[in-house]
């Protein structure tokens, strides 16, 4: 194809736009509203599924060892461990660190106490491995595995606080999907109204361009451009304003809870929107196109 | 150049509206097309740019047989058929160079190309000082000067002219059918399908009467209405 005939082709797609400027404008709004929708739910989840990622990074799985059980066999359970995918980290938790920490929970304030046990260490049988996990929703089989293993006496872990986290994360993605694909239809719809407004305004242009010899292509072509200029300006334009709104309102937050600090990290906007814009312009170019080319093969009979 | 077989096209269960046509135009010729409201002309000029497809028969153009030309390929086919409206059809919002470039551009000729022959054509047509012009601000002769430039800057070897003269006065109509005559004169086989029948009678040229669908005379040179 000549570039002057990609220019032209564009150029008469710029001017579709501009010639139903109302639709195009409603179309334009339409999109940039369901993009603004879609980010702020992708940088809300972004943020929760961070949060949740920090929570269950403390949610461990505690792996006791039969009495009697020898260094080389609690070795060897450590390198089974490092061996599976479910593990993002493991410790060895020694009877005397245990003891240690306990006392420090425990008679945190009353060392007299705490005395009285002398020398003797009441947890001596608690040497343990403690593993944290990529995703907690393997957990039980994970649990499953270790309980397999010789030399293993007991595997504790709370499945209750696994499943919940694990839930709440689907039914979080289950909503986003939800809305975002009703939301995304509505925006296929309006943009088919407008490219079908343009042809029905450029019938007369379209009937003697087909007598001419224009190919299918050629005639199509800048409905396609229209389309995806609608989707593309409908992407870029929530995107500055979301970005320009995401650093605002952290930014408040964090400065008016400063209280909540530990509970409410949020993620860096960078962190959001690199992935955020690629996949905007992609759902914003990709339904522009859908729409327009679903409205040319109902209405433009070439 | 042109030959119908055979050819019938009916639209729904009723009269064809066009029965049995049998037709043969050689390469260079003048023809008019003359009939009644109604009586198959309009028909048969879409079936020449294969806007329709015969119920029976069929057409071959340029050694071509139509019903072998699939979908893809009938833009270029059509690249070898200039055609004229009685309304014109130009677009408003572009001036008469523009409109007549138009059909370079939609052929993907390149703009050097359209440089060169599109004022060539507006000279041919006797409009090239007012190539600025928008429609609006032409007559209706100049309007379909443009509409014949615009339909030969391709080139084709057959102009197909559907009421070329209907809304023009009897001035303009013949300064159009002059025009037509000049076009014929350099090769290009010329199809005229008209109303008019005090011009077709001048002109001495072949004339095909078509009624109700079926040819019923085709004389060449001395066209009488009874």
């Amino acid at each position: 194809m000549r570039i002057s005939t990609i220019s032209y082709t564009f150029r008469q797609g710029v001017s579709n736009i501009w010639r139903n400027k109302m639709f195009s404008l409603a179309s334009i709004a339409t999109m940039s509203a369901c993009i603004f929708l879609f980010g702020l739910f992708f940088a809300i989840v972004t943020n929760f599924q961070a949060m949740v990622k920090e929570a269950e990074s403390g949610v461990a799985v505690t792996v006791f060892f039969e009495e009697g059980a020898t260094q080389a066999q609690i070795e060897e359970i450590g390198r089974q461990i490092k061996g599976r995918v479910e593990v993002s980290e493991y410790k060895y938790v020694s009877a005397e660190e245990a003891w240690s920490a306990f006392k420090d929970v425990y008679f945190e304030g009353s060392d007299e106490a705490a005395a009285g046990f002398g020398e003797d260490n009441p947890l001596a049988n608690s040497a343990s491995y403690a593993i944290y996990l990529n995703d907690v929703s393997m957990q039980q089989v994970l649990v499953d595995y270790l309980k397999g293993l010789d030399g293993v006496r007991e595997v504790r872990h709370s499945a209750a606080v696994a499943n919940t986290l694990s839930d709440f994360n689907s039914l979080i993605g289950y909503i986003s999907v939800g809305i975002i694909l009703i939301l995304f239809l509505v925006a296929i719809f309006l943009i088919s109204n407008t490219v079908t407004t343009g042809i029905a305004v450029r019938r007369d242009e379209i009937g003697i361009m087909k007598l001419i010899g224009a190919t299918d292509a050629f005639v199509r072509a800048p409905f396609i451009v229209e389309g995806v200029l609608i989707g593309l300006i409908g992407a870029i334009l929530p995107l500055v304003f979301l970005y320009v709104l995401y650093n605002r309102i952290t930014q408040y937050i964090e400065m008016k809870f400063s209280f909540l600090s530990r509970l409410l990290t949020f993620v860096p906007a960078q962190g959001v929107f690199r992935t955020l814009i690629p996949v905007a312009l992609v759902l914003g170019v990709g339904i522009g196109f859908i729409g327009s080319r679903i409205t040319i093969r109902k209405h433009l009979n070439v | 150049m042109i030959k119908l077989e055979h050819v019938s096209k009916a639209y729904s269960a009723g009269i064809p509206a066009l029965n049995d046509v049998n037709l043969e135009i050689r390469e260079g010729e003048f023809v008019f097309v003359v009939g009644d409201s109604g009586s198959g002309k309009s028909t048969l000029i879409k079936l020449l740019l294969k806007e329709l497809e015969p119920t029976e028969g069929a057409i071959t153009i340029g050694g071509r047989k139509l019903h072998t030309i699939r979908h893809k390929q009938v833009p270029r086919f059509r690249r070898n058929i200039g055609v004229v409206f009685q309304d014109f059809r130009l677009l408003k919002d572009r001036n008469v160079y523009d409109n007549v470039a138009f059909a370079q551009r939609v052929i993907g000729a390149s703009v050097r190309d359209s440089r060169k022959k599109v004022p060539q054509m507006l000279s041919m047509v006797g409009l090239a000082p007012k190539y600025k012009s928008f429609p609006r601000e032409l007559s209706g002769g100049e309007q379909q000067r443009v509409a014949i430039a615009r339909a030969l800057v391709n080139r084709p070897k057959i102009l197909l002219a559907d009421e070329p003269t209907g809304n023009l006065d009897a001035t303009n109509a013949w300064e159009i059918m002059k025009l037509l005559e000049e076009i014929n004169e350099r090769g290009t086989t010329v199809i005229v399908v008209t109303h008019n029948l005090e011009i077709v009678k001048v002109m001495g040229k072949r004339v095909i009467t078509i009624k109700k669908g079926v040819i019923i005379s085709d004389v060449d040179g001395e066209y009488d209405e009874d």
